[in-house]
């Protein structure tokens, strides 16, 4: 069953065309991969269907209705989630902090009224989800330390965490292991495949890791230049003689 | 049609002062990123140099050397101090952490020069020539004008010389662009950052020196209209085209002088809207002009080279502080009680309630400023809001005063949600700017209406009156405001630790990643607005039924309302006792100083608000404030006392010994 189809993706800067007519969809619960070379618009494609940008062109559409006009908030309380390539965290918050700010955002349980009647102080509830969270992560050691005081990969895990927090239907995911280490890298696919097999996840995954990207992703969509070259299951994809030519830049 | 013309040709020398202003703001905001507030209290300082050298009442100097001494001496030393003891350490501050910087001079400066030159009247200020009148055909303008209009000219060349074809007018721009990447050429970009603060100081003085026969008398409050008026015209020219500026000050001095010539004198709305003008056209501009919201650094590929600026809540509190912080408190709060039940005579009790309510004020900042990241400057005109309400409804609807107090509290609520609504999108410096034109808007537009104030009969408020018990008496009304206080206070540290309070905290840290996860920007920060201005409203309308009436002009004039900021930002936004400590050493400061002999009244007064003023100039050092640092390093010492004399060394690690961060965390846009 089709989950997110996006159609026709157009998008300029300043005469740059970063994407032209880029077609995409995901099924629901499937976990496919997003490759392409440095500035292929990986990105600005996630950024058009997370809804950070407008796309100049095309229609986004989530489970049959259109959201291509819809706010990032918006769209996150149907269901959409990501994390960011260039770090995103709340300064100043605990991990702790960062996985309860996403669920309550989730929960989407009166603000102000709840807080002024005492029910607004972390809930018993939390401490076991963001507990389970942390765990599943790896990040228990670290749950109550302030954000400035871990690595870039431990901010990566949060990233993952706080979007994962939210219970998406589908996740966006911008190069969750760049700057990670080969183990660590291991760890958070690993981590992906749980999460898309126990909770029905989909997720979607932009990588430079090409063997985590083989060992993980069902389907693939190759961009180059904001041109979708390639889509279709991995190994056909990768077997591609142009995908081959435009970003592992294997001679013809 | 001649009516119009001569209409025109008298906005333009005005308008040749407002451009030369903003000239300045735009010069120093391009090469140091500082929005400069402070630039009307330099110009006023050349202002009454010049009237004390130049007025025969004073030393009675000629025109020349005065102007020498006012305008190209004591202006540019001015900058280069400045910038030399101030600004060039502020380069990676955060733009918020410059804008109080600057604002605590602009009420430090004005408050020195009385200090230093005498706070008489500066009645009648002499111009650069003589009042003679000439007729130009019908027009007739004196020769004051006419000096205006070729100095203004004569830099308007100068400047377009010096950027076109001067090598140092290539490497302002290059500083412009990306100082760091200037250094890489071999160019000192601190320097040229000097040499720019030098030349917008000279630009501020000259305009103040300028501006001030345009006036009865040389009074700082003339020059923050001529500050407003500049920022106008710098907004027009996005804080960047000097043209465009130019083009803003003139259009502003001439609307004015049409305005001055068609508006009936005779309602209270065009006596009103002629001296807010500039402010109306602060606000529509900031509001409503594009291009404004550029963030500086966007074009300057160098612009994370230099380290991230201090979060204010970078150091998470542990358990031991917060619980040595209450401890005090509660000791401070029951010695305190006896003392004022029994020990103190009237005056001190007096003072010792307005520093409660105004405590009770100060909250709104740490829902706002601490929570939302925001600065607002119009929390004295939410105040005000509240003050008035409640006069009106226990005056004409006969509600009973604390029924009015809170229904005032949701009538500024409202009144704040409406104003955060179309400034929320700014954010940052120019949320500031438009709250300060709200306010300024406030006091001559709203505040005169019979049905906001009750014009010249104001209202009386009584005392309330609570289940039998009155609160007629000092000592009772105390405890009353304590308890209110308190309830207050337990509201926002709810708040703060509640969903609103988080999801404001993640909001200032990374809007886009709140976003991400549902949350709605507007949303949060318009109920951070509302609670704010309500709490604000509340403590207003509290103080006017201490005071049995609402004293506008001395407790919420706009320019109070700047003190505020200052004082608690500097106090610590973020924190419920400071800013209850901010609330008392708004009245407790002066009355102290006041006891040291030889220091007259206004003096004092003028002493509290320089030190107000220089205190939030710790502000990009100790974001959290001066009340929170002092507390964790008092309590750190305790700790590590405790720690020595239990000789035991595995102690845990203070959270400020944490490890040195490893992730940088951009603590938000405009935190």
């Amino acid at each position: 069953m089709t989950l997110l189809e996006a159609t026709g993706i157009t998008k300029r800067f300043a005469g740059i065309c970063a994407l032209d007519n880029v077609d995409l969809d995901v099924d629901a619960g499937e976990l496919i991969g997003l490759i392409g070379p440095n500035g292929a618009g990986k990105s600005t494609l996630f950024n058009c269907l997370s809804g950070v940008l407008r796309p100049d062109e095309g229609r986004v559409v989530l489970d049959g209705v259109d959201i291509t006009g819809l706010a990032v908030h918006r769209r996150a309380r149907l269901g959409i989630a990501r994390t960011f390539q260039r770090m995103e965290l709340f300064g100043g918050m605990t991990v702790r902090d960062h996985l309860i700010v996403a669920a309550r955002a989730r929960a989407r349980r009166g603000g102000l009224g709840r807080d002024l009647t005492f029910r607004g102080r972390t809930t018993d509830d939390e401490l076991t989800a963001t507990g389970a969270m942390a765990d599943l992560l790896g990040l228990t050691p670290h749950l109550d330390r302030p954000i400035e005081s871990l690595t870039l990969g431990q901010g990566r895990l949060v990233e993952l965490g706080r979007a994962l927090m939210t219970e998406p239907r589908l996740l966006f995911l911008d190069e969750p292991s760049s700057g990670l280490d080969h183990h660590e890298t291991t760890e958070v696919a690993d981590v992906l495949v749980r999460v898309q097999r126990q909770q029905g996840t989909a997720i979607v995954l932009v990588e430079h890791d090409i063997a985590t990207v083989q060992r993980v992703c069902t389907r693939l969509f190759v961009l180059d230049y904001g041109v979708r070259i390639a889509a279709g299951p991995t190994a056909e994809v990768m077997a591609d003689q142009r995908v081959r030519e435009a970003y592992l830049g294997v001679g013809a | 049609m001649t009516d119009l013309l001569t209409y025109l040709i008298r906005g333009i020398p005005i308008g040749c002062v407002f451009a030369l202003m903003a000239v300045g703001i735009v010069l120093t905001y391009k090469t140091s990123g500082v929005l400069n507030l402070a630039f009307g209290a330099q110009a006023y300082v050349s202002a009454a140099v010049f009237y004390v050298l130049r007025s025969d009442d004073y030393l009675g100097w000629p025109m020349l050397p005065s102007f020498l001494v006012a305008v190209a001496l004591v202006a540019p030393a001015l900058g280069w101090v400045l910038d030399r003891g101030l600004y060039r350490h502020l380069r990676t501050a955060p733009p918020v952490a410059k804008l109080v910087t600057s604002l605590g001079l602009l009420v430090a400066i004005p408050s020195v020069v009385k200090l230093l030159l005498g706070s008489g009247a500066k009645l009648r200020p002499p111009g650069l020539a003589s009042e003679s009148v000439r007729s130009l055909g019908q027009i007739t303008v004196d020769d004051n004008q006419l000096v205006t209009v070729l100095v203004t000219l004569l830099v308007v060349v100068a400047l377009t010389v010096l950027f076109r074809s001067t090598a140092l007018g290539l490497q302002m721009r290059a500083v412009v662009e990306s100082p760091r990447m200037t250094e890489l050429a071999g160019v000192n970009a601190d320097r040229i950052g000097t040499f720019s603060w030098m030349l917008s100081s000279f630009l501020a003085g000259l305009a103040g020196v300028l501006l001030a026969p345009l006036f009865a008398q040389v009074s700082e409050v003339n020059f923050f209209v001529l500050l407003v008026a500049a920022l106008a015209a710098a907004a027009f020219g996005r804080l960047s085209s000097i043209p465009l500026t130019l083009a803003g000050g003139l259009a502003l001095g001439m609307l004015n002088q049409l305005l001055a010539g068609y508006l009936p004198t005779d309602n209270v709305l065009a006596t009103g809207l002629r001296p807010s003008l500039p402010f109306v056209a602060l606000f529509l501009l900031l509001l409503f002009w594009p291009g404004l919201r550029q963030p500086r650094h966007a074009a300057d590929p160098l612009a994370g080279v230099d380290p991230p600026p201090p979060s204010p809540v970078s150091a998470i509190r542990t358990h031991s502080l917060t619980v040595a912080t209450r401890i005090f408190a509660v000791a401070v709060v029951a010695v305190f009680t006896v003392v004022a039940m029994t020990g103190l005579d009237d005056f001190w009790l007096g003072i010792f309630i307005k520093g409660v309510i105004f405590g009770l004020i100060f909250l709104s900042f740490t829902v706002l400023t601490g929570l939302g990241g925001q600065i607002s400057l119009c929390q004295a005109a939410f105040a005000a809001t509240g003050a008035f309400a409640t006069g009106q409804l226990v005056s004409r609807a006969g509600m009973s005063v604390l029924v009015a107090m809170v229904v005032g509290a949701a009538v500024a609520a409202a009144i704040g949600a409406v104003v955060a609504l179309p400034a929320l999108r700014l954010g940052g410096i120019y949320l500031a700017l438009a709250t300060l034109a709200f306010a300024v808007m406030f006091e001559n537009v709203l505040k005169p209406q019979e049905w906001v104030s009750g014009g010249t009969r104001p209202p009386k408020v009584p005392r309330p009156l609570i289940a039998g018990i009155s609160f007629t008496s000092d000592r009772a009304f105390l405890l009353l405001c304590m308890v209110l206080l308190a309830v207050v206070a337990v509201i926002v540290v709810l708040v703060k630790r509640g969903t609103t309070g988080r999801f404001l905290d993640a909001l200032r840290g990374s809007e886009t990643a709140a976003q991400s996860l549902g949350i709605s920007p507007a949303r949060t920060k318009v109920i951070a607005f509302a609670l704010s201005a309500a709490i604000a409203g509340f403590g207003g309308g509290l103080l006017a039924s201490f005071e049995g009436r609402v004293s506008y002009d001395a407790n919420f004039s706009y320019v109070l309302g700047l003190v505020w900021v200052v004082l608690v930002v500097t106090m610590g936004a973020r924190s419920v006792q400071a800013a209850i400590t901010a609330g008392i050493s708004l009245f407790l400061f002066p009355r102290i100083l006041e006891l040291v002999p030889f220091l007259s009244q206004t003096a004092a007064q003028s002493i509290a608000f320089v030190l107000f003023g220089l205190g939030a100039l710790t502000y990009a050092k100790h974001p959290e404030g001066i009340v929170e640092f002092q507390t964790r390093r008092s309590v750190q010492r305790i700790v590590d006392l405790l720690a020595r004399g239990s000789n035991r060394g595995d102690a845990q690690p203070a959270a400020t010994d944490a490890p040195a961060p490893v992730l940088a965390t951009s603590g938000g846009p405009d935190t």
